[in-house]
């Protein structure tokens, strides 16, 4: 193995740098919301107590804050399940090249560079103007799906390119009909990808802040809930309330990692006998 | 691949599309697979962005919007040099931020992809710079406060190094702090892109340009940059479009003291006057595709899925 240049060791410094620039922020204020019950937004601690904690459990100190949580995981899980199964069906589509796929495709990067607030603004004109009423789970679900889309659609696409259509043809010559040959050999190969567009399903959803402000109606999701804390909190439990938060993401994020590991482990244990002489 | 398979066997695949008439046409069948997608997008896109036009020729009242055809809403917005300074200003932050964003995130791309010899310990660091991006980016505003607030850490220990001897005012709730966030934020979407495309970068080629003598300096700026290029235009349109457009990390980062187009839509929207914040939709709307119709014309995405 050839010598480390002094190249390196800079460059590793700079990365390490650059993991303490994301990452500090976060510890600070996980730090912080240990603050004892006089303590304040900044340092120095004032005792250490889990104070701020359990007043996010008391209804007067922050509000609805459960039942943003709440909404915020269900509306979650939904444009979780929609992004998965549409970004599926599109990237299966896309693959067939059919007539106007190239300005369904420039329509799709258009949702992903488009402000957020003009999806906000125009389902909020639109749901206005029509009469309807603005709910979280119908302008607010649909205005997260210009979002959460596109990602999905990106993975399908950069995995569909990648993807052997010999094990399709070899389905098919064995008589496997379509829809077979879907569930029996495209989709396992394609499921930790899936797994990969449910994580940003999930997260991208719980996390959005711009594109629910104007589509939420009148029950908040957790994010605008803590943006309005922003304004009329000085006390670390808004801390402690983002430190659950990013707890929770962290937990989720972790929960698919480790599913994406056990599939392809299974994979491998369960995997083809080609080649092995049985 | 399939007009090898049609010359083969040539009958049961004709009679095949006979039977299943124009239903088994691949255009159908891939419009109807389409088809979810497509009405969503019509209906939370186009519908939208379609309204949003519209309105922003309509006249508003203190109390309601009126349907008409007016041009006033533009007028307004084009003779006003408020608006003029804020475009300039969400031009600047689009820069600033831009640069930072590229400058580190290339760097730590190139260190990832040509620095990390095992693989594992290489998508492990990458996995480590993504995680925050699937974490609320309101949170990770909110974490700057006890960081750059007059009594926050950064004062703290710049006075007790004795670099200055009162705390610094302008580290947050300023053009300072509003970068910073932006940096902070959006890096991670030029690592994601930049790395994406040096992995692809056949590495003969590098070996190539050593054994003809060129240096890692020679080497970085004749071959990597260059086949890189596509990856720092995804990179650039993501973090153009993203700074651009946001309204919230401006208004939160400047306490309200700064502006760009973002927060001139949102100011409107607080005020209900929905046709003059469509009005600078629009504008912001055209800019936005203008700027990313002139980056286009340096990479064909499809090309690089």
């Amino acid at each position: 193995m050839e010598k480390r240049s002094p190249g390196f060791y800079l460059l590793t410094a700079f990365f390490a740098l650059f993991i303490l620039f994301l990452y500090g922020p976060t510890l600070t204020i996980g730090i912080l919301s240990f603050q004892g019950p006089e303590g304040g937004l900044t340092f120095p601690m004032r005792g250490v107590s889990t104070y701020w904690f359990h007043d996010l459990f008391r209804e007067q100190a922050v509000g609805d804050i459960w039942g943003a949580f709440a909404r915020s995981l269900i509306l979650g899980l939904m444009v979780m399940v929609t992004t998965v199964v549409v970004s599926v069906m599109g990237g299966l589509a896309f693959r067939k090249r059919f007539h106007g796929s190239g300005a369904l495709f420039y329509l799709i990067i258009a949702s992903l560079v488009i402000p957020s607030i003009l999806v906000s603004l125009g389902v909020g004109l639109i749901f206005s103007q029509a009469g309807w009423k603005i709910h979280w789970a119908t302008s607010g679900f649909g205005a997260q799906l210009t979002w959460t889309l596109p990602f999905g659609l990106l993975i399908m696409f950069a995995v569909f390119n990648r993807f052997d259509k010999s094990f399709e043809e070899a389905a098919r010559d064995q008589g496997a009909s379509n829809w077979q040959t879907f569930r029996h050999v495209v989709l396992p190969i394609i499921a930790p990808s899936l797994i990969g567009v449910a994580l940003f399903g999930f997260t991208l959803s719980y996390d959005e802040f711009a594109r629910t402000l104007l589509t939420a109606g009148s029950y908040n999701t957790l994010p605008l809930e803590i943006f309005g804390m922003t304004t009329n909190v000085t006390t670390p439990v808004i801390y402690a309330l983002g430190t659950l938060t990013t707890a929770f993401s962290f937990l989720i994020i972790a929960v698919f990692m480790v599913s994406v590991i056990v599939v392809n482990r299974r994979r491998a244990r369960h995997g083809s006998d080609a080649g092995k002489g049985i | 691949m399939t007009e090898t398979m049609a010359t083969a066997t040539p009958e049961p695949q004709a009679s095949a599309a006979r039977k299943r008439g124009w239903l088994g046409s691949r255009h159908v069948v891939g419009w109807l697979e389409a088809l979810p997608l497509t009405i969503v997008l019509l209906t939370f896109l186009v519908l939208p962005i379609v309204t949003i036009v519209i309105v922003s020729f309509w006249r508003a009242t203190e109390f309601s919007i009126i349907p008409a055809f007016s041009t006033e809403n533009y007028e307004f917005l084009f003779g006003s040099s408020v608006a003029w300074r804020v475009f300039g200003a969400t031009f600047r932050y689009a820069f600033i931020s831009w640069l930072f964003c590229l400058t580190i995130g290339f760097t730590v791309a190139y260190y990832l992809a040509f620095h990390i010899r095992s693989q594992t310990t290489q998508i492990a660091l990458f996995l480590l710079c993504t995680i925050p991006f699937w974490t609320s980016n309101i949170i990770r505003m909110i974490s700057w406060i006890p960081f750059l607030g007059r009594n926050g850490i950064a004062n703290q220990t710049l006075i007790d190094l004795g670099l200055i001897d009162q705390p610094l005012e302008w580290l947050l709730y300023s053009d300072f702090s509003v970068i910073l966030a932006f940096v902070h934020l959006y890096t991670l979407f030029m690592v994601v892109p930049i790395f994406n495309t040096m992995m692809r970068i056949d590495k003969s080629l590098i070996e190539a340009a050593r054994d003809n003598g060129a240096s890692g300096f020679q080497t970085l700026v004749h071959v990597i940059i260059p086949l890189t290029k596509p990856g720092i235009m995804i990179g650039t349109i993501f973090v153009v479009t993203l700074v651009m457009g946001d309204f919230i990390t401006v208004r939160f980062m400047s306490g309200s003291q700064r502006a760009n187009v973002g927060r001139l839509i949102s100011n409107d929207i607080g005020l209900l006057q929905y046709p003059s914040a469509a009005a600078t939709a629009v504008v912001l709307l055209c800019t936005v595709l203008i700027t990313i119709a002139i980056l286009l014309r340096f990479v064909d995405i499809r090309k690089e899925l």
